[in-house]
């Protein structure tokens, strides 16, 4: 909302040195977004005059654009710089010699009185004029747009000008144009919250700025809503939808008269564009008081109004030309004719005012703010009356609005108004609300006696009575908003200053810091950064698509998908069931700037299906327990997971050691550091699970529960996403991983009797695991053996085909005494004879 | 009679001549190497002063004194001579090697590739160890959130714009009145029904809006929100918890509260954040410029408020006995005018480069 300080001053007696800086810091305070402080009115310096169209030749042009090849008259004072050639406009032969322009402008036309700037001129921001070659013609000047004159923001078209100055006297070409457009001011652009409809208006805006400053506010909407009488234009409320309506009948107007210069600059300071004088008035009517006015044509109109819901079927063409198909939630204007406007939306085509209408019936009425919101956003009409309507309009000042439109129609038109109106209904009030004097106060921390909120709330506009602690507060017809007893607090404190309220820290019952689970994966954010892994984080939309490409079959879980019905993107419609992919479109963005040694991790939710129906319960108070547990039943399983993905080099080439591919040993690696990290050490068995490379796919167990996957992926994969060869990745269910979390562990007493190292050399069958040899080892070994490590692998002769050398360093420590050789020796024997038994091993004698 | 004599060998000149010999092949030594050598020719078991002591049973009982303390002053001064050239060779030795031990330790090493976590997810942890250390716990719940949770319990009413598909993102069928979270708020829902009273919790986490992906917006981003309920709270309490989250994390700052309007709070606020950088004296100062607050001596941050007791009502919470407060800021928003981040959209496409450049996370 645009509001002008001169505009706003005609309705509150603001200082007279206040600034709109100023004003703006207040409106501030009070909760008013003021976005922009703009100074306007005219910024020009040399020739700018008024100037008659005589002719306007579309001349079409390659690049699309039409321009308009314009000869100008600015009076015998400005000759051309160039003469124009008699016969270059066709029809101009032995008219008056003007100047020849293009021009851009949609809206010029022969016979329009406008701004010229003439070469030497200088427009706002320092735009200076010359005659200058354009489009194949010599353009000898420039017809202006009301923002190139710095009045404001429109630039849909040039400023076209009264017939006569605001006294009344013709313009005359070539008269100095400066005089005719305003005096310099202020506007303030105001982004209002939706709670705070009647601030959509100057009306509105002055009260708060009079309210901001203690002064005197004038309302122009002073005026009494009589009891309801049809002695005007007969009207039919047949909805509770539309509670109030005032309809106005001013006849005998002179359609030649236009709309004089002070109308049209307020216009264009709001934002508003002129469009003659009766639509001209009701708009600057609704800028005003905030109440959106409609006219009808009335020698068009057939019987009474009535306001209804549409019928089945019914259909209606818009003032901007579209038919439309009526719902019967849609609320429409009708007469006997059918339905000829949405309400509260846009006016239908049969019954618009045109350029011969003599008789204007005004409509200000009240409609349903649901009702109006849902009908404008269905048929994609969002407009200044609807965007009012939604936010609630005072329908206290319908009447007031519809007179002061009457009025300007008779002053300004030349018609007068009927002494026979209508108004169907009443004024709706808003109900009272009861609050305890020191609910302000408590709230805001701030102490506030009943005494002050009341005059604070009677400043608003309200009605207060006090009895007892209690006050009962009647709010006034623009603050539907006020409804709760919080309302009223925010009122209060609004007004006060929220500035004023003094800052204090609560003391919160003491807590228990981080859960296990939180701190966990905090650890995480330290650990796996420290291991040379990148964290990215990615959207998790996904399509299906994708995991065909991460070779996953239809009965797999990560096929239960989650759908969006509003997707950002059709191409990715679902929400992820792996992070692969997002880490994946995360590689090929960083190996195309050129980035190839990558290792990402990422931690984030995936979405598991299937998704259920929630009921939705009411507000008033705690859904049950069924109802909270069937909530929790509609959504889709979402685990946190954990996932890395590694590609080219791990390290290097360096200048001390040669390049290391990143590959399954360092997916692997990730997982086990995340266990490690959670406090867990993992086990590890061959697998087959896509996307992984069949066989080179570890899975990963805590425990007895699976709680991921890791290895070097399926050469399909690596393909189908575009990843370098040899890429490797690992995901972990994160909630799995720290739920298999055991307990607070046990920290074991230590023996300081020496150690015994024995080295075993076993050969098994190449395809039996290293993992299940050592749990062999471990078990033969009992608990003598204190650690074992694998130092070789090692395949080739002596070693027989097929089968593999495995070589570890085994330790072995008694807690009571110490080991002689021959103890050691025995629980080495006893190891490998496990090993033997359950994995075939053979001890290699050196 | 003459005067007894000791052995020649012990006599005082020859003494004195051995420690000479010994004193002269000690300086004449080159290297510690060769002090060795020198040394077990002049004090080791063969050396002349070692076999002279043994001849010290010729000596006559009556001089046995004096020539021994002569030959034990002749064995330290021997061991003082080595002793000095030891340490004098050692010392230059170990200055030759330290010399040509010297490295380039302006050569690249790494026990591990550069790593980092993702600057939004350091900042929320950052967030959050305010509050831990205020004693208020972590609130986390589902993304894909049940409609009431997101909306109805947060007094959105049915109609509500922000309910629209142009605002948020609906589970497939919408029908079934599930929603990707547009806001952390419904985990405040949660915390009210599920922790008993008072309640002190942030809820950090990710969020969805259906919104335009471009330098400033991004439709899958993370929140904080923090929500205190407890008898007596007040918007001063408020206030007061925003200044000193805002003077933790960017000093001596206070918050200003503006006026606004959500469904949720009652009063609301939106909250502006005092410029960390030029604490307002950029303000009305073309001459020098902020880039942090452009020169308006204040950062919008968040929205916040009195907990709307229709909230409370619908949690099960008596607004009479009750009352509480409820803020929420956008962690990628903190990070651009924290960390001057340019583009919101670096922060999701996983360009190592972004994660990297604030070594350890964001600070």
């Amino acid at each position: 909302m645009r509001a002008p300080l001169s505009w706003l001053r005609q309705y509150a007696d603001l200082p007279q040195d206040l600034t709109g800086r100023q004003l703006a810091d207040a409106l501030v305070r009070a909760g008013l977004e003021v976005e922009t402080v703009e100074r306007t009115g005219p910024e020009l310096a040399g020739p700018v005059v008024v100037g008659r169209v005589l002719s306007a030749v579309d001349e079409p042009q390659r690049n699309g654009k039409t321009i308009k090849w314009c000869l100008v008259d600015v009076g015998p004072d400005h000759p051309p710089t160039v003469p124009v050639q008699t016969g270059q406009f066709g029809q101009t032969n032995g008219a008056p010699l003007g100047r020849g322009i293009v021009c851009g402008a949609p809206n010029v036309a022969p016979g329009q009185l406008v701004v010229v700037a003439l070469p030497g001129a200088e427009l706002a921001g320092g735009f200076k004029i010359a005659a200058r070659k354009t489009y194949g013609h010599l353009s000898d000047g420039m017809i202006c747009a009301a923002d190139e004159l710095g009045l404001g923001g429109d630039h849909s078209g040039i400023l076209v000008l009264p017939p006569t100055d605001d006294a009344g006297r013709p313009l005359v070409p070539g008269q100095p144009a400066g005089p005719l457009l305003g005096t310099p001011d202020e506007v303030l652009d105001i982004a209002v919250t939706p709670d705070l409809g009647y601030c959509l208006s100057l009306r509105g805006l002055a009260r708060e700025a009079a309210q901001a400053y203690g002064v005197a506010f004038h309302d122009p909407a002073a005026r009494t809503t009589p009891a309801p009488r049809s002695d005007g234009w007969p009207v039919r409320l047949e909805t509770a939808a539309c509670p109030l309506f005032v309809a106005l009948t001013v006849e005998g107007l002179d359609p030649t008269r236009t709309s004089p210069g002070w109308l049209t600059r307020r216009l264009q300071a709001v934002g508003l564009r002129p469009l003659g004088l009766a639509i001209d008035v009701t708009n600057y009517v609704m800028m005003e008081i905030g109440q959106p006015i409609h006219g009808y044509d009335g020698d068009r109109l057939t019987g009474a109004i009535v306001v209804r819901q549409a019928r089945p079927g019914e259909s209606l063409t818009t003032l901007d030309g579209q038919t439309r198909r009526l719902d019967p939630l849609d609320l429409v204007i009708a007469d006997d004719t059918g339905a000829i406007g949405l309400a509260g939306v846009m006016g239908g085509q049969t019954t618009e005012l045109g350029p011969d209408t003599v008789k204007v019936v005004i409509e200000a009425a009240y409609f349903d703010p649901v009702a109006v919101a849902r009908t404008a956003k269905a048929h994609k009409l969002p407009s200044e009356a609807s965007r009012r309507f939604e936010r609630q309009v005072d329908p206290g000042a319908a009447y007031a609005a519809a007179h002061r439109v009457a009025e300007l129609l008779v002053q300004l038109g030349g018609g007068r108004l009927s002494g026979r109106q209508t108004v169907a209904g009443g004024v709706p009030q808003p109900a009272p609300v009861t609050i305890a004097g020191d609910l302000p106060g408590r709230v805001l921390g701030h102490p506030t006696p009943p005494r002050r909120v009341e005059s604070i709330l009677t400043a608003s506009g309200c009605a207060v009575t006090a009895a007892g602690d209690e006050l009962t507060v009647r709010p006034p017809t623009w603050r539907p908003d006020l409804r709760d007893p919080y309302d009223l607090v925010e009122e209060v404190g609004r007004k006060i200053g929220f500035g004023e309220v003094r800052p204090a820290l609560p003391r919160a019952r003491a807590g228990r810091g981080r859960t296990p689970a939180q701190q966990a994966r905090q650890r995480l954010n330290w650990a796996l950064p420290a291991a040379g892994f990148v964290e990215v984080v990615s959207f998790p939309f996904v399509s299906a698509q994708s995991l065909d490409q991460l070779l996953i079959a239809a009965d797999d879980d990560r096929r239960r998908l989650v759908g969006l019905a509003n997707p950002l993107a059709d191409t990715a419609p679902y929400l992820r069931t792996t992070l692969l992919p997002g880490l994946f479109a995360a590689v090929a963005r960083n190996r195309s700037r050129g980035l190839d040694d990558l290792a990402l991790y990422e931690q984030g939710a995936v979405f598991l299906g299937p998704a259920g129906p929630a009921p939705v319960p009411p507000v008033d108070r705690r859904p049950s327990a069924d109802q909270l547990a069937a909530i929790d039943a509609a959504l889709p399983r979402q685990p946190r997971h954990l996932a890395c993905v590694v590609t080219g080099d791990w390290s290097g080439p360096g200048w001390s050691s040669p390049a290391l591919a990143a590959g399954w040993t360092q997916a692997v690696g990730f997982a086990q550091l995340a266990a490690r990290t959670v406090g867990l050490e993992l086990a590890r068995r061959a697998d087959q699970r896509p996307p992984w490379h069949p066989g080179r796919c570890a899975r990963l167990l805590a425990g007895e529960s699976v709680v991921g996957w890791a290895g070097e992926l399926h050469p399909t994969v690596v393909s189908a996403f575009g990843l370098p060869e040899g890429a490797a990745a690992a995901e972990l269910d994160l909630d799995a991983l720290i739920a298999a979390l055991p307990g607070p562990g046990q920290l074991p007493g230590l023996s300081s009797f020496p150690v015994v190292k024995q080295d075993v050399a076993l050969m098994v069958d190449a395809a039996v695991p290293q993992g299940e040899v050592v749990q062999a080892l471990r078990q033969g070994g009992g608990d003598l053996l204190e650690s074992l490590a694998l130092f070789d692998v090692y395949s080739g002769p002596p070693v027989p085909p097929g089968q593999k050398s495995l070589a570890f360093a085994l330790r072995f420590r008694a807690p009571d005494r110490t080991l002689t050789e021959d103890e050691a020796a025995q629980a080495r024997d006893a190891a490998v004879q496990v090993a033997a038994e359950r994995c075939g091993a053979v001890q290699r004698v050196a | 009679m003459p005067a007894p004599q000791p052995p020649p060998a012990l006599d005082a000149a020859a003494v004195d001549r051995l420690v000479a010999q010994a004193e002269a092949a000690f300086q004449a030594a080159a290297t510690t190497a060769e002090l060795r050598g020198a040394k077990s020719d002049h004090a080791g078991d063969q050396a002349p002063l070692s076999l002279a002591n043994r001849a010290m049973r010729q000596v006559p009982p009556e001089l046995r004194a004096a020539v021994g303390a002569r030959l034990g002053a002749a064995r330290a001064a021997v061991e003082r001579a080595w002793s000095e050239r030891d340490q004098v060779l050692a010392a230059a030795e170990l200055a030759q090697r330290l010399a040509a031990e010297r490295v380039d330790v302006t050569l690249p090493v790494s026990l591990a590739p550069v790593g980092a976590p993702h600057p939004v997810t350091a900042l929320m942890d950052q967030l959050g160890d305010v509050f831990v250390a205020m004693g208020w716990e972590i609130a986390e719940g589902p993304e894909v959130e049940a409609e009431w949770m997101n909306f109805d319990a947060l007094n959105l009413g049915p109609h509500h714009p922000a309910r629209a598909t142009s605002d948020t993102l609906f589970v497939a069928p919408p029908k079934n009145h599930l929603v990707l979270r547009t806001h952390t708020s419904p985990v405040q829902i949660r915390s009210l029904l599920t922790r008993p009273l008072p309640v002190y919790v942030v809820c950090p986490g990710t969020t969805y809006r259906a919104d335009e992906f471009d330098a400033t917006h991004v439709p899958v981003f993370h929140q904080i929100e923090g929500l205190a309920v407890d008898r007596g709270i007040t918007l001063g309490h408020l206030k007061g918890t925003l200044d000193h989250l805002a003077q933790t994390m960017f000093g001596p700052v206070v918050t200003r509260l503006r006026p606004s309007y959500f469904p949720f709070t009652e009063p609301s606020a939106e909250v502006d954040l005092e410029c960390f950088v030029c604490h307002g004296d950029s303000v009305g100062q073309p001459d020098r410029p902020c880039r942090t607050c452009a020169s308006e001596g204040w950062i919008e941050w968040g929205g916040c408020g009195v907990v709307n007791p229709r909230v409370l009502k619908a949690c099960g919470v008596d607004p009479d006995e009750y009352s509480g407060f409820a803020f929420g800021m956008g962690v990628e928003r903190t990070l651009m005018f924290r960390n001057a981040a340019a583009d919101m959209r670096d922060m999701v496409e996983g360009d190592v480069r972004f994660s990297r450049a604030l070594i350890g996370g964001a600070r």
